[in-house]
């Protein structure tokens, strides 16, 4: 693995509600074209820290660099500039409305103030593409006839649509059968491919050991390693890495704190 | 590398191969598959407009074999449509309210707040200054909905609740408790209740049905080309003969054989509620307002996350249906040439609702069209028109009904209103 600079870092960030500490000097670094893993328990600060990144919760203190250069995030608003999308296990998609549709919501082509169905059409067909969709039968389909692995893919296309640097991922495969994780967990990869900073949030060790470049595994609102994934890394490793914060392999030089 | 593909549209996806990839991404190329397509939609629980199309088919039918003298007649076929316009206008205007998964109880009444703004102000004004004061009173009505329902957060049942007396109120103030305000002013009595001249009629249909071609042909070179052109050919000369024959018979004299004068030509409310249609129609699909309304209705969360201002798109769409409800008001007025405390009272609001849900438009949001309320208008004003033709009739078992109580059109239009629910709800279940 090349220590490439990270396409994106949080710096020291501390969060809290109320009395609760929830993220703990956090250090978390995506690198361009590397599927970064994030892991642990329920209630380790997983969902905090994707939120303080796409500024759904701005820190308490910390900070975050993006291509070297520190940057605020102080809203949603900010993080979409930079790059930053999240997509979110609700999917948030419009049932009633299609493919297409979902896709540019709230970003429409027009074009003397009407839609530009054509343009927006053929540009989600060739993202669709690009990322190697094939399931889809068409993109004109309501996004309420998809299955599960479809509106991900959706979902995940809507993300990347945008000239997106940085894409959260908080738990895609959660909710699908066997076939359909393996195309998902497969567009996780094609992602990375294309340059992305991709960040995997997964209660899946297996999963994450299939397609990740690297693990950040959490325990109590803190990063407890940063693993570059070997052929020698462990389910059994990264689950007393979240369930204890610690673990006897760490032998292949990653950082444990 | 520009090739043609077999149904004659450019495959310049380029080296990614976007439309190779979609292979079955292809808008059905010949008219059994699109036939096939529209089938597979309706299984899906999408059945759009065709319950309402089918009860207007049943009725007429039902209705022509019970009175064949009077209600397959010229007269009553303009007749019938003056009475759909008021409720056509005012499900319109409800439509905004139920795309958002929202309700307007107080539209009736918004409606009659407006006509007596306009039949008060034209004792005084010129039609000019006195319809836009009307139609200012409806829009400030409907963002005073909006306001408490986006911004304050009230759910609309129950600001509409209260705007029911609210605007009663109003209402009441305005025209004077047991009075009535007559309306002189020739264009308001005019349109509802005036024809255009038979040769003004034959121009407008040119016209409409040219439109109605032109845009068929622009959507389909939009989606590329694709689509039958069969079904194309046979939609238009559809809605084309039946736009010639409706000219037709209505051309000729309707009056009664001793009548003063001839009654002929297309009442003037037919192209006012089409261009409504049709403007409206463009604001819902063509614009990404429209877009919007739909994705809020759909999914107000989704839309949030996407960075639509859902509490804007609510503004404004209970904005606009004050100002079609205040539109509405115009139609009753017209059609009594008056306005009374129950100018849009009684059943006014429930016949709107009813005939926006008949006409395949959601309740709970998200789905549903303008021409759903036109269709869903057809369907409320058929019954009453119908019944009152048919009268006393003595019936094998049940003895002797009169159909034209207005206790037997109640009936009828709460039971095509529960049919027509009923529907909305089982299509949405999964599996129905």
């Amino acid at each position: 693995m090349t220590e490439s600079t990270p396409l994106f870092e949080a710096v020291g960030i501390n969060k809290t509600f109320g009395s609760v500490h929830v993220l703990h000097d956090v250090d978390f670094a995506v690198y361009p074209g590397t599927v970064t893993a994030l892991i642990g328990d329920n209630g380790a600060g997983k969902s905090t820290l994707v939120k303080t990144m796409a500024g759904i919760h701005p820190p308490d203190s910390g900070s975050f660099r993006f291509d070297g250069s520190v940057v605020d995030i102080d809203g949603p608003r900010d993080a979409a500039a930079l790059g930053i999308e999240v997509v979110y296990q609700d999917l948030a998609l419009c049932e009633n409305l299609d493919v297409v549709q979902n896709l540019y919501l709230g970003r429409e082509l027009t074009v003397r103030g009407m839609l530009d169905e054509r343009s927006m059409e053929r540009a989600a067909r060739e993202t669709l593409a690009s990322l190697g969709v094939r399931t889809l039968q068409s993109v004109r389909q309501l996004v309420q006839a998809l299955s599960g692995g479809q509106r991900q893919t959706v979902a995940i296309a809507k993300a990347v649509l945008w000239n997106s640097h940085v894409v959260i991922l908080d738990e895609p495969t959660a909710a699908l059968g066997v076939a359909q994780t393996e195309h998902v967990l497969a567009l996780v990869r094609r992602l990375a491919e294309t340059g992305l900073g991709v960040v995997l949030i997964s209660h899946n060790m297996v999963d994450v050991l299939q397609v990740a470049d690297r693990i950040s595994p959490m325990y109590l609102g803190r990063i407890v390693a940063d693993l570059p994934v070997t052929p020698d890394t462990t389910t059994e490793q990264l689950v007393e890495l979240i369930t204890s914060g610690r673990s006897n392999g760490t032998e292949h030089g990653e950082v444990v704190r | 590398m520009t090739t043609r593909t077999t149904d004659g549209t450019s495959d310049d996806a380029g080296p990614t191969g976007a439309r190779t990839d979609f292979a079955l991404d292809e808008a059905p190329s010949d008219f059994r598959s699109s036939v096939g397509q529209s089938l597979a939609r309706m299984r899906g629980g999408d059945l759009g407009p065709l319950p309402a199309l089918l009860a207007i088919a049943v009725l007429t039918t039902i209705f022509g074999l019970a009175n064949p003298d009077s209600f397959l007649t010229a007269l009553n076929l303009a007749n019938f449509l003056e009475q759909a316009s008021s409720v056509i206008v005012i499900a319109m205007a409800v439509s905004f309210a139920l795309l958002l998964g929202e309700i307007d109880l107080a539209a009736g009444f918004t409606a009659g707040v407006s006509a007596a703004v306009l039949a008060t102000r034209l004792e005084e004004w010129s039609l000019l200054p006195s319809a836009l004061t009307a139609a200012a009173v409806a829009v400030a009505l409907g963002l005073f909905t909006g306001f408490m329902v986006a911004r304050v957060g009230i759910p609309s049942f129950v600001v509409t609740l209260a705007n029911v007396l609210l605007f009663q109120g109003i209402l009441l103030l305005l025209v004077r408790e047991g009075g009535s305000v007559r309306i002189e002013n020739g264009v308001v009595k005019d349109l509802v209740g005036s024809n255009l001249t038979p040769a003004a009629s034959w121009v407008f249909v040119a016209g409409a049905i040219g439109l109605y071609g032109a845009t068929l042909v622009r959507l389909r070179r939009a989606s590329g080309g694709s689509g039958p052109l069969a079904l194309l050919v046979l939609r238009l000369s559809l809605v084309t003969a039946g736009a010639i024959a409706v000219t037709f018979i209505l051309n000729r004299n309707r009056a009664f054989p001793n009548a003063p004068a001839p009654i002929r030509g297309l009442p003037i409310v037919i192209p006012v509620v089409l261009a409504l249609v049709v403007l409206l129609n463009l604001l819902l699909n063509r614009t990404r307002f429209g877009r919007h309304m739909y994705a809020v209705g759909g999914n107000a969360e989704a839309a949030r996350r996407a960075g639509i201002d859902v509490a804007r798109i609510r503004l404004a769409a209970f904005t606009l249906c004050g100002l079609m409800a205040g539109i509405g008001g115009a139609f009753l007025a017209s059609r009594v040439n008056s306005v009374d405390p129950n100018t849009g009272a009684n059943d006014t609001l429930l016949l709107a609702v009813g005939a926006a849900v008949i006409g395949g438009t959601s309740l709970f949001g998200g789905r549903g069209r303008m021409l759903n309320a036109v269709l869903g208008g057809f369907v409320l004003a058929l019954i009453p028109n119908g019944l009152t033709l048919v009268g006393k009739r003595i019936l094998p078992i049940l003895g002797e009904i009169d159909f034209s109580s207005s206790g037997v059109k109640f009936i009828c239009a709460g039971a095509a209103l529960l049919i027509a629910s009923s529907v909305d709800a089982l299509s949405r279940r999964p599996g129905v």
